[in-house]
């Protein structure tokens, strides 16, 4: 069910009525059935992967918490030395550890399996090829779960914070399986830690009217990014880069453009129908974007683009990497063999590689997202590198800092070094991709621009006026957010202003989107992971 | 205070759903130009007066049958509820539709569409079923008819279908936004010009003649209904040339006929019978007659419904007469206009491309 059907729509507003009307303490429990229902879509197959990281991951979710428990029992009880705490301590997280080992291999094996298999495949056949041998492996068809990278990363990451003892796990085994499958944000985010959901999910909700408007307004906002822009500009998008021989030269400029503002259309679109249908039931999920596209630095902008990956990437991979026992001795190593300062950088390269390999390869089973994954780790290791100079740079030229068209200078610089990056996610290859770049610098002409070949790339004027226009306004949108919240500031106003304002945007959704019969309502880009 | 800001909601709520049936209104094809086919079935809601004789199927008898030559020369009052590729079970619900508002004494049912297992065109759907006034029946025909890809919800409303055609709106989509002008005559499409019999492809063998079980199903649901209501049912094949008619297809409707105790004609056997002449009875090549082949297989027609039925010569009717007599006015007016143009530019304008 893709959050941009009929079916969808009608599933929710069903959901919605039904939720509100019911005892507060069976709400969750319709949440439950509506998520599982919502992933039955799909068909009944994946529901058993679900149900395994579910139930693995609870399981052992009790196994930890009862060892600290038992761990914090048995110090409290006994008088130990400091020196005999932190052996016991030691011992008992190796026992521990095995046990989170056993749910890491489990739950990140099958996704894993399911979704890399292939990926795995397809190279041991080119390493055939390579040496010429006439084995050939036959592809697998498997099934990939809708969700299954978040809801994984999802439980891993309650797996991990319980053996860190950050929190109590969960008993009961409902509450448990609607934090991992509840609905809105199984598709394609935000990923949220047990903490932070756990009350809001299980909590009583009442009929707030206000808050359903908001939750109603922001997906209102999310299918007017998608519908209109996104889905839109995906036209020019495959055109483009589907056909690359036809393509070239200022094309490909034209194509990245597009693709930098069709990605960012598409994947905060669905967050915000996420988030908001989320809030009309009540529950508050985190944020998934803070304007991206007006970073100043690559490092900004992947603290403001999809932050709960990369929050927990941060919490999960980045430091437990750069302070695990290879890191620790190869640092030592470096800093014997290469100084003190190349040495301190180690654990950091070393964590980021990782990290950035991880992240890659999460977005897609192939070598141009692996890439992808390392130039962006490579581009923020440089910029730190570069971090000297550039403080040199601004205390020669004090002034420079505060000037808006230095900012906008920094930030187009950003979605450019961003832009040409994505061309790896766009192209699918890394020779493709290199070969249109050099094309888009080697026959580069404006002839494209004038001569109406744009009108030839799916999208005729029309088109190309509604997306300029909608692209200005969730410009003006995104700069007025910097303020705080629109819709508080909107719902400030009169109320007649208000509902017209309301009003017109659903209109402008429901005869300009891209939706409905005729149209193969694109899936959004981050429901692939 | 609190009246006024009551006021002012409803006020706005009222011009907002106001927009909506507007912008609905504007968006939805108005069928006034090439295709004109889309306002055969809505036509129907305009007659002010009854039909003892009710056509279903679809191009075969709203291209083939002129209800106005069965007036005026056998005194049959006749409607064509009609559409393109309409489905047997569309025509089933077409019927029960008609039947909410009057009781024909029989109807003529084309066989053509047994073949058809489904709808292959989402165009042929919503000319035939938009157009259906609003009940049970038609959320049922359209639950039951629609392609695959089709939604219920876009038939509830429209504007979710063809929101995308913004861009392509004419002045036409203005003039014509709350009216239309007649385009059938009781569900007729008129069409006077001539393009003589082309080659049509050689029949294909078939892997299974055997009609699609939802046609077959429907068929007996119509018959039923026939018979429950007292109304004679005749089954028809019209004389066209393509698509093939199978032996197999023509052995199981006389099977079916005959069980059942009904009349069926295949007019392919009496095309000479009829008088037709595929060198001037037809505007696209034999696949369907103009004004002059539809008139000669409606007298033919005429002649054998007033054989097997009981159907009263009306045209002492001193109501129906003067309804039919605008009605003929308006067939002869557009038959004469149509000629005109085809003097004139040897083509007719309207249904031909600039």
């Amino acid at each position: 069910m893709l959050l941009v059907s009929y079916e969808f729509l009608l599933f929710f507003i069903l959901l919605v009525m039904l939720y509100y009307v019911i005892p507060g303490r069976a709400q969750w429990v319709l949440l439950l059935a509506a998520s599982y229902f919502f992933f039955l879509s799909g068909g009944w197959k994946p529901v058993i992967f679900i149900l395994i990281t579910t139930l693995s991951t609870w399981i052992l979710g009790l196994k930890l918490g009862k060892r600290n428990q038992a761990v914090t029992a048995y110090i409290k009880e006994n008088q130990l030395s400091r020196q005999e705490k932190k052996e016991y301590r030691i011992r008992q997280k190796k026992i521990s550890w095995r046990w989170l080992l056993m749910g890491l291999w489990l739950n990140f094996g099958i996704l894993g399996v399911l979704k890399y298999t292939n990926f795995i495949l397809g190279n041991m056949n080119g390493i055939f090829y390579r040496i010429s041998t006439p084995m050939q492996l036959k592809r697998v068809d498997w099934i990939l779960p809708l969700g299954i990278s978040y809801y994984t990363f999802q439980s891993m990451g309650y797996l991990i914070d319980i053996y860190r003892n950050k929190y109590k796990p969960e008993k009961h085994l409902g509450h448990f399986a609607l934090f991992i499958s509840f609905f809105p944000q199984l598709i394609q985010g935000p990923i949220t830690r047990f903490d932070e959901m756990k009350e809001q999910l299980t909590a009583v909700h009442f009929l707030n009217k206000r808050q359903i408007a908001f939750g109603l307004q922001r997906m209102l906002w999310g299918y007017f990014k998608k519908l209109i822009v996104a889905d839109r500009l995906v036209h020019a998008v495959t055109a483009i880069g589907q056909n690359p021989e036809q393509y070239r030269g200022s094309f490909v400029l034209v194509g990245m453009i597009c693709y930098t503002l069709q990605i960012y259309a598409d994947f905060s679109g669905g967050i915000d129908i996420v988030i908001g249908a989320a809030q009309v039931l009540g529950i508050k999920l985190p944020e998934n974007f803070e304007r991206p596209y007006f970073s100043k630095t690559v490092g900004e902008y992947w603290r403001r683009w999809h932050m709960s990956l990369m929050t927990w990437l941060r919490e999960y991979i980045f430091y437990p990497a750069s302070v695990c026992g290879p890191v620790t001795r190869m640092t030592r190593w470096g800093k014997e063999h290469l100084g003190e300062a190349l040495g301190r950088r180690i654990p950091v390269y070393v964590a980021t590689l990782i990290v950035w390999f991880v992240t890659g390869i999460w977005h897609g089973a192939s070598w141009n997202f692996v890439f992808w994954g390392l130039l962006n780790g490579i581009v923020l290791l440089l910029s730190s590198e570069m971090a000297p100079w550039q403080k040199r740079f601004h205390e020669k030229h004090p002034g420079l800092k505060g000037k808006t068209w230095f900012s906008l200078v920094q930030i187009g610089r950003t979605l450019l070094v961003l832009s040409v990056i994505q061309t790896l996610e766009y192209y699918g290859s890394v020779s493709r991709m290199l070969t249109m770049q050099f094309s888009m610098l080697t026959e580069f002409s404006l002839k494209p621009w004038t001569d109406g070949s744009l009108f030839t790339i799916g999208l005729d004027g029309w088109d190309w006026l509604v997306v300029f226009q909608g692209l200005f306004l969730m410009l003006i949108v995104s700069l007025w957010q910097r303020k705080g919240s629109v819709r508080e500031r909107i719902a400030q106003k009169p109320e007649m202003f208000r509902w017209t304002l309301w009003a017109v945007l659903f209109l402008l959704v429901i005869t300009l989107g891209t939706y409905g019969h005729g149209f193969e309502a694109s899936q959004f880009i981050y429901n692939q992971f | 205070m609190k009246g006024k800001k009551l006021a002012a909601r409803i006020l706005f709520i009222a011009a907002f759903a106001s927009i909506l049936w507007l912008l609905q209104l504007l968006v939805q094809p108005k069928y006034m130009g090439k295709v004109v086919e889309g306002n055969l079935i809505p036509e129907y809601y305009q007659e002010t007066t009854g039909h003892e004789l009710l056509i279903l199927g679809d191009c075969e008898v709203y291209e083939n049958i002129s209800p106005v030559i069965l007036w005026e020369e056998f005194g049959i009052s006749s409607y064509i509820r009609g559409s393109a590729q309409q489905l047997i079970p569309q025509s089933y619900y077409m019927l029960k539709d008609t039947l909410r508002r009057e009781k024909p004494k029989v109807v003529l049912l084309s066989v053509s569409a047994m073949q058809e297992s489904g709808q292959t065109n989402e165009a042929y759907n919503r000319m035939t079923m938009e157009g259906l006034a609003w009940s049970m029946d038609k959320l049922k025909v359209i639950q039951e008819t629609k392609m695959e890809d089709e939604y219920l919800i876009e038939y509830l409303f429209p504007l979710l279908r063809y929101h995308s055609r913004w861009k392509e709106l004419t002045q036409e989509d203005i003039k014509y936004l709350f009216h239309r002008e007649k385009v059938s005559h009781n569900g007729y499409y008129m069409r006077a010009d001539v393009r003589p019999l082309a080659d049509f492809p050689e029949p294909r063998r078939k892997a299974d003649y055997r009609f699609p079980q939802a046609a077959q199903e429907y068929l007996e649901k119509i018959r039923l209904l026939c018979e429950t209501e007292g109304i004679q049912l005749i089954l028809m094949k019209a004389p066209s040339l393509y698509p093939v008619w199978y032996d197999q297809w023509e052995e199981q409707i006389q099977a079916f006929a005959g069980e059942n105790n009904l009349t069926y004609w295949n007019c392919i056997p009496a095309i000479d019978q009829i008088g037709l002449d595929f060198q001037t009875d037809t505007y696209d090549g034999g696949l369907h007659m103009n004004v002059y082949g539809a008139e000669k297989l409606t007298r033919y027609l005429g002649k054998k419904i007033r054989e097997v039925s009981t159907l009263n010569d009306l045209r002492q009717d001193k109501v129906l007469s003067a309804v039919w007599k605008e009605k003929a006015e308006f067939y002869d007016q557009m038959k004469a206009a149509q000629e005109a143009e085809i003097r004139e530019y040897g083509f007719l304008r309207q249904f031909s491309n600039p």
